[in-house]
């Protein structure tokens, strides 16, 4: 059994592509094109150099030697906080927007959150010199001016999503209303494992490299491989996908993937797919997704807002289905909680997504010679207002 | 005979009219079917509502969330529409997107649909290969056909696997876009058209996104066998209410 995507885009019965005609062309030349792109030379030796140059990678493997003391077992953070732009969402914007120009693309649309992926395109986009369009709801866009100034500076245009709640799902609609009305010229960078085929798996084989260092980092830490553990918040998934990617076929690792549970599962606040979400289809994926009983698509709530997607990547919901991947609901004070502790222990501000990864050690007991690699998908710069506020800081 | 082969057996331009089903008041889904067909309308396609319609521009978006808002539902629209058969006998077409009918469960949406005398379907993001591997065979068991998309993107070779899958017409987007009012259509659009009519495609063709008046009614049915207004009747309805409908169709033709 495998758990990565099979050729037509399925993750057991999840993912394909549920798109309109009109997106049709678009994602055909896509799926024919992206495996061998990928596999060319010239593509290889530029994506590496750039991800070694200018993303800063490889991003270190780090003991935490004072949180395995806390919990009484061993544990690596994997750095992805240290990348440019401040999380792993630019290892998928420089491998796509090769991708684009190999397409022959000279437009570059996205869709953004919190910002941090509509950050991570426009500094890629600036890189190229390529026109960049990032739609985000008018609601985020008030929330997270900062990144907004970012994509401003990085000379990227950011549309505000005026339709349904006007948040991340509405930013993808109108990034997706966009590439239908220019099919030709635009390529579309979705920021995560979400979408429809091939995104899915060629957003997870662009963040692969994750855990590709992780097998080399910890065989030279540690004399082996493979991790007993890797454990990573899941959003729509992407920085989950690539840390769990070379490790998805076997089975001697333990797949931990850590939800938000916002206010509580059952507070109406809540953005925990796997728990409340059906099968149905989102932008394009069949997946597990929040929704009424009529297969309206509702609003999630998390305190971070990289987690706040009513879906979850195909491939996720393959895992939980499954049962390869244990999930874990974390709520919006657990996760503060442990976004405090790991900046006291370790010295270290993680982004509130990433808090939730760190969470679990209160809830999942660990042995002591377990090797456990955490995500540390994103630093928490982002979010010291909304620490300041939680904590009075 | 299937009412939509029947109508497009009959030696005349078909006009079709799109509206969102619970817009802009709940109750008003059969007075505006009735009324359409009073005035000469050909086809109607009663749009179900959904929260996330990315196909759609930003006035079918808005009539939608209204909907759902004024408390639109499949199981509604169903009950609506129970009684149409009797007093409505153009061709019913229901539009909408997938999830919504997955929910409702594909075979159970297919019978309700039968049951009240629906004549097909147009659900935009069913793709054709997931179509013709899961669903065909129950569409054709309760008699509905299935309306796909072509676009100007689309290959000839795409367009002719399409056409072989279909047994009614096929819905052709006039531009690549959303839907949507436009000022008219231009070379590219000609060209389209002229394309696809040499194609000689054994389903004839209905012309649908920006058509939204007499002349662009006209050029779009030069070549094809009718056209379909969605957002420009929305807007109709949303500033001159529900009585107005006979001044819009005679608008058009």
């Amino acid at each position: 059994m495998t758990y990565n995507a099979d050729e037509r885009g399925y993750y057991g019965e999840f993912g394909g592509a549920f798109i309109p005609e009109m997106l049709y062309p678009n994602t055909e030349e896509l799926r024919q094109n992206y495996i061998r792109i990928m596999e060319e030379p010239s593509f290889k030796k530029e994506f590496d150099q750039l991800l070694k140059d200018y993303v800063g990678r490889p991003t270190p493997l780090y003991f935490a030697k004072r949180l395995s003391k806390k919990y009484n077992t061993k544990i690596y953070l994997k750095r992805e906080d240290l990348c440019h732009t401040g999380a792993h969402k630019v290892n998928n914007t420089i491998g796509q927007i090769l991708m684009a120009k190999k397409l022959g693309k000279n437009r570059i649309i996205a869709e953004t959150g919190a910002g941090q992926h509509g950050v991570a395109t426009a500094t890629v986009c600036a890189l190229m010199g390529i026109e960049c369009v990032v739609y985000m709801g008018e609601i985020d866009i008030a929330r997270q001016a900062p990144n907004v100034a970012r994509m401003k500076m990085l000379g990227a245009e950011v549309r505000p999503a005026l339709s349904g709640s006007r948040t991340l799902k509405d930013a993808t609609n109108e990034a997706i209303r966009d590439w239908i009305n220019n099919p030709v010229d635009t390529h579309y960078i979705i920021g995560s494992v979400v979408g429809p085929h091939p995104y899915p798996d060629m957003v997870a084989r662009f963040q692969s490299i994750i855990s590709e260092e992780i097998k080399w980092q910890l065989k030279e830490k540690e004399g082996r491989e493979n991790p007993d553990y890797v454990v990573a918040c899941v959003g729509g998934g992407s920085n989950a996908a690539g840390a769990y990617y070379h490790f998805l076929d076997n089975p001697d690792v333990g797949i931990v993937a850590v939800e938000a549970a916002g206010k509580g599962i059952d507070s109406g606040e809540s953005a925990a797919t796997s728990v409340l979400g059906k099968v149905g289809i989102i932008h394009g994926s069949k997946t597990l997704l929040m929704q009424t009983q009529d297969g309206q698509i509702t609003e999630p709530y998390s305190i971070s807002a990289g987690l706040d997607y009513p879906g979850v990547g195909p491939m996720h919901a393959h895992l939980f289905r499954s049962g390869r991947g244990e999930f874990i609901s974390i709520t919006d004070d657990e996760a503060m909680k442990a976004g405090l502790l790991i900046s006291k222990l370790e010295g270290i501000i993680p982004a509130i997504e990433s808090s939730h990864a760190f969470a679990i050690l209160e809830h999942k007991a660990f042995n002591p010679e377990d090797i456990v690699v955490i995500n540390l998908s994103g630093r928490g710069d982002k979010d010291l207002d909304t620490f300041i506020d939680y904590f009075k800081l | 005979m299937n009412r939509i082969n029947q109508k497009l057996k009959e030696q005349k331009k078909l006009l079709s009219i799109y509206f969102t089903a619970g817009y802009p008041k709940l109750e008003d889904t059969v007075k505006i079917i009735e009324d359409l067909e009073k005035n000469g309308v050909d086809l109607v396609e009663i749009g179900l509502p959904f929260s996330d319609p990315l196909a759609d521009g930003p006035t079918i978006q808005e009539s939608s969330t209204i909907a759902l808002e004024n408390g639109m539902h499949t199981e509604l629209l169903f009950k609506q529409l129970k009684d149409i058969r009797k007093s409505v006998s153009i061709p019913l077409i229901i539009m909408g997107y997938f999830n919504p009918v997955f929910q409702y469960g594909v075979e159970a949406f297919c019978k309700r649909s039968q049951e009240i005398g629906i004549d097909g379907l147009i659900l935009p993001d069913l793709p054709l290969d997931v179509y013709q591997n899961e669903y065909e065979h129950i569409f054709k068991k309760y008699g509905l056909i299935n309306v796909f998309l072509i676009t100007p993107q689309t290959s000839d070779e795409r367009i002719e696997q399409i056409d072989s899958a279909s047994d009614g017409f096929i819905y052709m987007v006039s531009s690549a876009s959303t839907t949507g009012a436009k000022e008219g259509f231009g070379e590219e659009q000609q060209e389209y058209f002229k394309r696809i009519a040499s194609l000689k495609l054994a389903n004839p063709q209905i012309v649908g996104f920006g058509i939204s008046n007499t002349k662009t009614f006209n050029q779009a049915t030069q070549s094809s066998k009718g056209a379909i207004i969605g957002s420009a009747f929305i807007k109709h309805l949303a500033k001159n209410g529900v009585d107005s409908i006979s001044s819009f169709i005679k608008s058009i033709r």
